[in-house]
């Protein structure tokens, strides 16, 4: 029980402190999961997000319930999502009930200027984390060099860069273990 | 009945958008004109909402259609539906793959999949600049090169880059304390020029 609770306190405070999607959760979940509490590693966390964005739904959610599940089980994913979602719903219920045009608010705006400026920095230090583990030698290099560019510059689907990345990690790792090297 | 027919608009959402909350908005313009229970404009304003209030954009754009629609019931019953496929597929995908961690096949599909996942995550990163460093839209209308760059949102950018990775006092300060800290930045220096 302790533990569910935990989780519901812990996700709905990671909610609270999300400007912006996905990828601006990165740093907060590193803080609160990895770095604070010890509950997954950075790998983990990079695995979950990886299945995040090919599982449908919001990755946001999908990671929590990830995490949740490996805490607490199936109860604990629930709990986990339960946790994640509760801020949005009491904040945007009290705004939109009071206020329709919050959003046009001129301190509104500019706040959310200077919060999207920090945020940049934020994602960029997170993916010079994540890259330190993932990036490891000139294949990982070469895949994360080619899913950046090109999901920068087109619209390719995550799904296709998931499902093809790891597919060029077995076929990498298995013409490694044929060649004698290490093995996997 | 107003409310299953949110949940299942909304479970169909969440069943069929990948790729995170920005994918959940076509499905939205197809509600508006499929259902009429909000416009287009709308939509509009409402994502505009959802950005600027803490929590996941796709969570919170489900709660706002669903309290416009049907109150507060209406909310939690759209929020429900959108977040329900997702927590039963990844329930089952985290069961297997707690199976199948040590695996030397899972292990070997990750060695490819991690730098693939950062690699997706520098790209959203990418256009978080795009939409706050960078002011495509003015520099088109004056053609000023000095106009393409917002000087104050970047200035701020780089401040923040130096908190947080080199100065030894403040580097491992919690990232929520640097956001509130550039929230008032940005209201102080008039950053989004209102």
């Amino acid at each position: 029980m302790r533990k569910l609770w935990d989780l519901f306190w812990t996700f709905a405070k990671i909610g609270v402190m999300t400007f912006g999607g996905g990828a601006a959760m990165l740093p907060i979940l590193q803080r609160e999961l990895q770095q604070k509490r010890g509950w997954v590693s950075e790998e983990e966390l990079m695995d979950y997000y990886a299945i995040g964005q090919c599982t449908p739904g919001i990755i946001a959610v999908n990671t929590a319930t990830f995490v949740g599940c490996k805490l607490g089980g199936t109860l604990g994913g629930a709990v986990a999502t339960a946790g994640i979602v509760f801020p949005s719903l009491v904040i945007i219920m009290v705004l939109a009930g009071v206020i329709t045009n919050f959003a046009h608010l001129a301190w509104v705006q500019n706040a959310f200027a200077g919060i999207r400026a920090c945020v940049c920095v934020q994602i960029f230090n997170a993916v010079r984390k994540l890259a330190k583990k993932a990036v490891t030698d000139g294949w990982t290099m070469f895949l994360f060099l080619v899913v950046f560019v090109v999901s920068v510059f087109t619209d390719v689907s995550p799904v296709l860069f998931v499902v093809l990345a790891a597919l060029a990690g077995l076929a990498i790792q298995c013409a490694r273990v044929k060649q004698g090297g290490a093995e996997v | 009945m107003i409310y299953l027919q949110l949940f299942y608009e909304y479970f169909k959402v969440g069943l069929f958008s990948i790729g995170g909350g920005m994918a959940t908005i076509p499905f939205l313009y197809d509600m508006a004109n499929k259902t009429g229970w909000f416009t287009e404009a709308q939509v509009t304003d409402m994502l505009a909402v959802s950005e600027s209030t803490p929590g996941p954009i796709g969570v919170n754009m489900a709660t706002y259609v669903g309290f416009t629609t049907a109150g507060i019931l209406g909310a939690l019953v759209a929020t429900v539906g959108l977040v329900l496929p997702s927590v039963i597929i990844v329930i089952l995908v985290a069961r297997a793959l707690q199976q199948f961690r040590h695996n030397r096949y899972v292990e070997a599909a990750f060695y490819g999949l991690r730098p693939a996942s950062t690699g997706l995550i520098a790209a959203a990163g990418v256009t978080v600049v795009l939409k706050s460093l960078i002011q495509m839209d003015l520099y088109r209308a004056t053609g000023a090169l000095a106009d393409l760059f917002h000087w104050r949102a970047i200035a701020l950018a780089l401040v923040v880059l130096v908190f947080t990775n080199w100065v030894k006092a403040t580097k491992n300060w919690h990232p929520i304390v640097f956001i509130g800290i550039s929230a008032l930045a940005g209201i102080v220096f008039h950053m989004a020029g209102v």
